[in-house]
């Protein structure tokens, strides 16, 4: 008895500053943003009444988050099936002993080192409709390029954005792609290989389902990381262009400066507790779906 | 004078919705300066008891002392003693003699007497030449030897050990019993000392402690339990090939077990058991024979310049005089 | 010798792939480096050829003057210092009591923290903001680092690492008499040090690169803002000297890209330390 209590002052001490850091910036906020999201405050944002978890459908049909939903879903299409094949082959291709494949392999790695604000800058600056090199070289082909440019045009505004991320995410898709191709078994292959099986038949019977478990992993932080794009568009497009607000994402719906819900406090935590919902609902259906067909094998 | 005396002691651990007793009312005193082996399978609760008298483990019932001191209530670095462990517990990102010393450090012995202690106890285990090497770069066996400095640097009262030979090769583990042995002599601390394997109780041990699920079979020295086992557990634990049991019936009187150690057997023309020879091993100092009696398997150490039977020989045994030892059929106690 | 000269054709081809893919993957920072080197800071001139030739440092230090860059990269480095080494310390605290300590609920209450992993910062920011308005933290360095000193991924990460470590040596040293600090401080901690320096590592760029929560807590108080705060304020102060923002990103990304090739091998070992949990 005395045993199993005598570590329990050190463990106090211990645990303290986590348990409070952590109770105060991520569960209270959480829980506090669930009580405001039932109210619903006059236009100036001031006079608030509380009108229950009705209010957070009232929320999430309202005309503002329908659309930024939307938007969100829109870039997620985009985003995560073209970064994961993109990340995949990169992955595939450098997966061979050749001699400087360290070199290729730190380039393709790269982009992991780009924070939010200098990727989404670097494409701020290429694609510049009278200054950037992408106007320069492809506006022949594009004439959205040059006028009025694709950040500016409602129609591809959201496609920069989503270059933008699927360069900025590579990185990260490529060296966990990596580090599991590497954790596949030779003999593996040198069996298949011995059954006589070719190159593409040993990707799909034996690289696969071998990485599969890394795969849906990518697949839900890359989901996740769509949902809540919110750097891309501050910097980008503002959640422009307007009047269309075409690359307004839910993120940007609650944090952007000029968001037309911007000082409304229970309409920003209901909107911000609906997208949590939403990703976890997401990665779950993920896991879920995934999940039968991916061995976790030993 | 640092005698430890283990009285009534019980140990059980929740498993699950389970009690296991891994020790069951020990009681065992053991003198000042003595080699005291605690021996027995795994899981009959030698370790356990080990770990009592370290103060990992608090008793779930009865008494330690160390000395005159009851030190149930005494943490660990209190109670004066050392130990080593079976995977030896090395701080793999300390050198040799930074292991050696760390005991000494801890206790806030100063740097100098700290590297002389240290040199001293290396010494003793013939590890000078390596102190400034890291666990990593050791042999098995020199790292066993860093894991006994590091215990005895601080000259413990008590030192304890946890099957300390079991990862060791045959060859390292024989030549290390016998440095045990020659460090138990020149140091003045009482040794404890578990391990499952006999031999090694038989030939470093000045007592040995049988135990089996949980409780104590015998205490004695090594001669004592082998020639006059307590029950048929340590009749059969102790000896290789281990002893022969008869079932009550098949020799001499209905109600008692008779055992009977393989060299005790000898084949005698017309002797009172009666078997049939399966298996013949050739040892080269000794042949081994193996036969059944009614279906009882019966091994027999012969001298293999006498006669040697063939595979499928009908054969008779009989017992040397004086050696048979008697067992109560469902206790399995000895019968005088 | 035709299977020989089959493996050399498709090792070309294989080769050429690589670099034409390399080029495009980093062809936007190759860029952008160009455009910050080969332009004047106030005119809309731009590169005519995409060749390294008559380039010029001066948009860079113009954008290091009128960026205040020098103070703003102070200001990333001791932030992302600070909460580095805060993060280490509290996931090492926090990992050696689940790992090494007996106390009562302590299975339950490490799901508790797992589960912490799964809310997002787009959900609390919102909050956040305001407990750092009411507690005076915006425009501050407490602001800034506080809220990020806890890692429930850190913790998780260090407790792997703890309970692989042998039993054995925490009795060990029990036995020696060595107290809980001590043997965090000389037995697990220097045993953890690859996972402690990728810890740090993610820790330290996952902090350099932060955007949303910096954005929010700093308003335009210049002393403060950490260098991507600082990128954007370019970008937003004038837009016909958008040349500025170049020579800013390639001073922001600089120090990162140079980590990066430092450090690939512990990085590499963070971010797939994250991937290993599926």
């Amino acid at each position: 008895m005395k045993r199993r209590l005598r570590d329990v002052p050190w463990a106090v001490v211990m645990l303290l500053p986590s348990v409070v850091l952590i109770a105060v910036w991520t569960v209270y906020p959480l829980v506090k943003a669930v009580q405001n999201g039932h109210l619903r405050c006059d236009v100036t944002g001031t006079k608030c009444i509380d009108a229950g978890w009705g209010r957070y459908w009232d929320v999430f049909i309202s005309a503002e988050f329908q659309h930024a939903l939307g938007v969100s879903l829109k870039l997620m299409a985009l985003t995560v099936p073209a970064g994961l094949v993109l990340g995949v082959g990169l992955a595939v291709l450098a997966d061979k002993h050749l001699r400087g494949i360290g070199i290729f392999r730190t380039i393709f790695s790269s982009t992991v080192a780009t924070s939010v604000a200098v990727a989404s800058l670097v494409w701020f600056v290429l694609l510049q409709p009278q200054i950037g090199v992408f106007a320069d070289l492809f506006s022949g082909w594009f004439p959205v390029l040059k006028n009025p440019g694709l950040l500016n045009d409602p129609g591809t505004a959201l496609l920069a954005v989503a270059f933008s991320s699927i360069w900025a995410n590579l990185g990260f898709t490529f060296i966990i792609v990596t580090a599991a191709l590497q954790s596949v078994p030779r003999d593996l292959y040198e069996s298949a290989y011995v059954d006589g099986a070719g190159n593409v038949r040993r990707f799909t019977n034996v690289t696969l389902p071998m990485i599969a478990p890394t795969l849906l992993f990518v697949t839900v932080v890359l989901t996740t990381r769509a949902l809540q794009t919110y750097g891309e568009i501050a910097l980008l497009t503002g959640g422009g262009p307007n009047p269309e607000k075409s690359t307004t994402t839910i993120p940007y719906l609650i944090y952007g400066r000029n968001s037309i819900i911007s000082g409304d406090l229970g309409t920003k935590s209901a909107a911000a507790v609906l997208l949590f919902v939403l990703s976890l609902a997401l990665a779950l259906v993920q896991f879920r779906g995934l999940d039968k067909r991916v061995h976790y094998g030993r | 004078m640092a005698q430890v005396r283990l009285d009534h002691i019980s140990k059980t651990f929740a498993s699950g919705d389970d009690q296991v007793r891994a020790v069951d009312d020990v009681t065992l005193d053991i003198e000042h300066h003595e080699f005291m082996i605690l021996l027995g399978p795994s899981g009959c609760g030698k370790s356990t008891l080990l770990r009592v008298v370290a103060g990992l483990e608090d008793p779930t019932a009865g008494d330690v002392y160390i000395g005159d001191r009851r030190v149930n209530d005494v943490v660990p670095k209190e109670r004066d003693i050392a130990m080593a462990f079976q995977r030896y517990a090395l701080y793999p990102h300390k050198t040799v003699a930074a292991n050696i010393e760390f005991p000494l450090k801890v206790r806030g012995v100063g740097r100098a007497e700290r590297a002389a202690e240290a040199l001293r106890a290396a010494e003793v285990l013939g590890l000078e030449h390596h102190m400034k090497r890291k666990p990593g770069q050791l042999s098995g066996g020199q790292r066993q030897r860093v894991a006994l400095a590091r215990a005895i640097v601080r000259n413990p009262a008590v030192f304890l050990m946890d099957e300390p030979l079991s990862n060791l090769d045959a060859k390292l583990r024989g030549d290390t019993r016998a440095e045990l042995v020659d460090l138990h002599r020149r140091i003045d601390s009482t040794f404890i000392y578990v391990t499952h394997d006999p031999v090694e109780a038989m030939t470093m041990g000045s007592r040995v402690a049988v135990l089996n699920e949980g409780r104590l079979q015998q205490v004695g020295t090594p001669q004592e339990v082998y020639d006059r086992p307590a029950t048929a557990f340590v009749a059969q634990f102790i000896g290789t090939p281990p002893m022969n049991l008869l079932p009550a019936g098949l020799w001499g009187s209905d109600t008692v077990q008779v055992g009977i150690r393989p060299e005790h057997l000898r084949l005698v023309p017309g002797g009172p058991l009666h078997a049939v020879v399966r298996q013949v091993e050739h040892l080269g100092h000794e042949v081994l024979l193996f036969a059944d009696a009614n279906g009882t398997r019966l091994v027999s150490r012969i001298d293999p310049n006498s006669f040697v039977p063939e595979v499928g020989d009908p054969v008779a045994f009989d017992a040397e005089p004086g050696r048979l030892h008697r067992f109560h059929p469902e206790s399995g106690e000895r019968i005088e | 010798m035709a299977a020989d000269t089959v493996r050399g054709v498709r090792k070309v081809g294989r080769y050429t792939l690589l670099v034409v893919l390399a080029v495009i993957v980093l062809f936007p920072i190759y860029a952008v480096v160009l455009q910050a080197l080969k332009t004047g800071p106030d005119s809309l001139d731009h590169p005519r050829s995409l060749l390294p030739v008559d380039l010029t440092l001066s948009t860079i230090k113009a954008a290091w003057t009128q960026g205040n860059l020098g103070r703003l990269l102070m200001n990333s480095v001791f932030v992302s210092v600070m909460v580095t080494l805060g993060v280490v310390l509290t996931s090492l605290l926090a990992a050696y009591a689940f790992a090494f300590l007996q106390f009562p609920l302590k299975g339950p209450i490490f799901v508790l923290f797992l589960a912490t992993m799964l809310v997002p910062a787009e959900v609390t920011v919102v909050i956040n903001e305001r407990t750092a308005d009411s507690l005076g933290w915006i425009n501050s360095y407490q602001g800034l680092i506080v809220p990020s000193l806890a890692s429930t991924f850190g913790i998780f990460l260090v407790r792997q690492v703890f309970l692989q470590l042998p039993g054995e040596l925490r009795e060990a040293a029990a036995l020696d008499g060595v107290g809980h600090v001590r043997f965090l401080w000389e037995v697990a901690a220097p045993l953890s040090r690859p996972t402690l320096g990728a810890l740090g590592l993610f820790t330290f760029l996952g902090t350099w690169n932060a955007y949303l929560w910096p954005s929010q807590v700093i308003r335009g108080d210049r002393a403060h803002e950490t260098v991507q705060i600082g990128l954007e304020r370019l970008k937003n102060n004038d837009i016909s000297k958008i040349n500025l923002v170049t020579g800013g990103l390639v001073v922001a990304a600089l120090p990162i890209f140079i980590m990066l090739v430092l450090f690939q091998r512990q990085l590499v070992r963070g971010l797939t330390a994250g991937a290993v949990k599926g």
